[in-house]
């Protein structure tokens, strides 16, 4: 593997999180609890499209193949997805979801603050652009999260159910491979291992206030991030966003 | 325009003679471009008929939501997908800012909420009509956001205060929307056959119910009239109708596009199109509950709402905690 395949990888990686996560949160639009979590949604969807046109565009620019970001989001299976499995899991209620985006909201925050010392200049650009509205994101759903662990007992019982339910897809996160190693190797990015005790502390310290219980386990579901086994969601996802693109390909939109 | 059919609350414009004395100084006011603010005096039919107005208009940008909502997850291309979330962002901003200008009558959110999702509030009719191709989302720009814009513009003088303030901030946005929309309609007409077939037959579908979105011809209604003298409604309905036929012909001609109207033709005496009506009694039937999307909308609308109720009760017990502590505290 060569330092751009490398690169290619982890830009996919960076880009298909945000596409996939933006796709998932904009099907909310128009069906949240209140106006203003409507506005909050379609606002975090759009930040994370956004960053995905930087994250994609700059994959396909360092592929050297002619794939723009357009390309490489309508124009790709499942198994070349190098998402995170979290972020390809299903809505559910409004807990579920503000909880999911916690979860990841709080890697990403970390994960682009890191990356803002990169040594690729183009990756530092965009962590720099993406971590101002990351770091928002994350203070939007922690208090969410507060809010809904500390409210009702409905909402409490709602919440744990949602973090018992994610808490399998989290340690993913966490997993280096060799697409990392080189990453780490060239001080592109971070060894994802060496994020996992300042998450820690952030999750205790946030599902604590949210009166939270960390499930005892530390089983990883893993797959994604590879490209190696998806879930079966991503597919039923892709049908989706990318039928325009694939049933009228010689389409300009 | 997303306020139709508002029943103007009380029985027609009164001479001077016939007013209080506190009604002729209000009105005295309102002749004078002067702005009503929500402490100021103001007739209560003048207060009731501005909350069902800025309550229909409030609910119409919600539900309005959901015909462009129905395609986000199937945009096109990145670009495309990022310009309708945010413009579906924008139309839920424009409902907040008119339920606030609503609350400033005395009527909570809440409670315009609860009249919508009864029935007994309506939004305007031309949601109720199903976007069933990428075109549908220009065509829903171009000549929804459109039609709209020609009744917000003038509305921007309207004599309640915080109405004339959130016109002004809709406005601003809303011109973005109609260009987004006129943009994909031009992608769409100049591309491929399918596209151009699209393009075609989205205009077929939203010419009629957008002419609707003026209501039916109130240039004899006494509540109207009333309305007019209040300056909480600018024009008539067919002054309004006719100005968006003028404007929107030219671009469909540019487009290539052809207005589904064997009628429609330049009167040079009048200096305006001669053009159909729509079927009124579509209208009507729309207005009942009959429209092709009516109970989807409003099924999907309910369902937020009650499904949202955990979510709403727990924000509510939490603030209510986070509240007691900081007085345990002090
Ligand atoms: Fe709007
Ligand atoms: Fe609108
Ligand atoms: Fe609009």
């Amino acid at each position: 593997m060569t330092r751009d395949q490398a690169l290619f990888e982890f830009l996919c990686r960076m880009g298909d999180n945000t596409l996939i996560l933006g796709h998932r949160v904009s099907e909310w639009c128009g069906h949240a609890p209140v106006l203003e979590e409507d506005i909050a949604l379609a606002n975090t969807a759009l930040d994370l499209i956004g960053q995905t046109q930087l994250w994609l565009g700059l994959a396909g620019e360092v592929e050297g193949e002619g794939r723009d970001a357009d390309k490489l989001a309508f124009h790709r299976d499942a198994w070349d997805f190098r998402n995170l499995l979290l972020v390809e899991m299903p809505n559910g209620d409004f807990g579920r979801t503000l909880m999911r985006q916690f979860l990841f909201d709080a890697w990403h925050t970390i994960l682009l603050g890191r990356l803002m010392t990169s040594s690729e200049p183009r990756v530092a650009e965009i962590a720099e652009k993406a971590s101002k509205e990351a770091a928002y994101h994350l203070e939007r759903s922690a208090d969410t999260v507060v809010s809904l662990g500390d409210g009702t007992e409905e909402s409490h019982a709602r919440m744990q159910a949602a973090l018992d339910y994610l808490w399998p897809y989290v340690g993913e996160m966490f997993v280096a491979d060799a697409v990392d190693q080189a990453m780490a190797e060239e001080g592109i990015a971070p060894d994802p291992a060496s994020l996992r005790p300042e998450y820690d502390a952030l999750l205790g310290r946030v599902l604590k206030e949210a009166t939270l219980i960390i499930p005892d386990s530390h089983f990883a579901h893993k797959g994604g991030r590879d490209g190696r086994m998806h879930s079966e969601h991503l597919g039923h996802l892709l049908t989706q966003m990318q039928w325009l693109q694939r049933a009228y390909p010689d389409a300009r939109w | 325009m997303y306020a139709q059919m508002i029943k103007t609350a009380g029985t027609g414009v009164k001479s001077p003679e016939e007013m209080t004395e506190e009604e002729r100084r209000f009105q005295a006011r309102v002749d004078a471009n002067e702005k009503i603010e929500p402490k100021d005096w103001m007739p209560e039919d003048y207060r009731k008929t501005l909350i069902r107005q800025i309550g229909q208009h409030a609910h119409s940008e919600i539900v309005g939501q959901l015909p462009e909502g129905n395609w986000i997850t199937r945009a096109p291309t990145l670009e495309r997908k990022a310009i309708l979330l945010a413009k579906v962002q924008d139309e839920a901003g424009h409902g907040l800012y008119l339920y606030c200008a609503a609350e400033t009558l005395g009527v909570s959110r809440d409670e315009l909420t609860e009249q919508l999702l009864s029935g007994k509030m309506k939004y305007s009719s031309i949601f109720n009509y199903p976007t069933l191709t990428w075109a549908d989302m220009g065509a829903v720009g171009w000549l929804v956001d459109g039609a709209a814009i020609m009744n917000q513009v003038p509305l921007q003088r309207t004599s309640f205060g915080p109405y004339s303030r959130a016109m002004i901030r809709i406005c601003k946005e809303e011109s973005f929307h109609q260009r987004q929309g006129y943009d994909i309609m031009m992608k769409m007409a100049q591309g491929t056959p399918a596209q151009k077939k699209m393009a075609q037959d989205a205009l077929n579908r939203f010419w009629y119910p957008s002419l609707m979105m003026f209501g039916p011809s109130d240039k004899d209604s006494v509540h109207s009239a009333q309305s007019m003298a209040w300056k909480i409604k600018m024009n008539t309905n067919d002054e309004l109708r006719q100005k968006f036929v003028d404007q929107t012909v030219p671009q469909a001609d540019y487009l290539g596009l052809t207005v589904p109207d064997d009628h429609l033709t330049w009167n040079e005496e009048r200096g305006h199109y001669d053009f159909s009506e729509p079927d009124w009694s579509e209208f009507y039937d729309v207005l009942k509950g009959n429209g092709p999307c009516n109970v989807d909308r409003l099924t999907a609308r309910r369902e937020a709402w009650a499904e949202g109720q955990w979510v709403r009760d727990a924000m509510l017990a939490h603030a209510r905690k986070k509240a007691a502590t900081k007085v345990a505290a002090e």
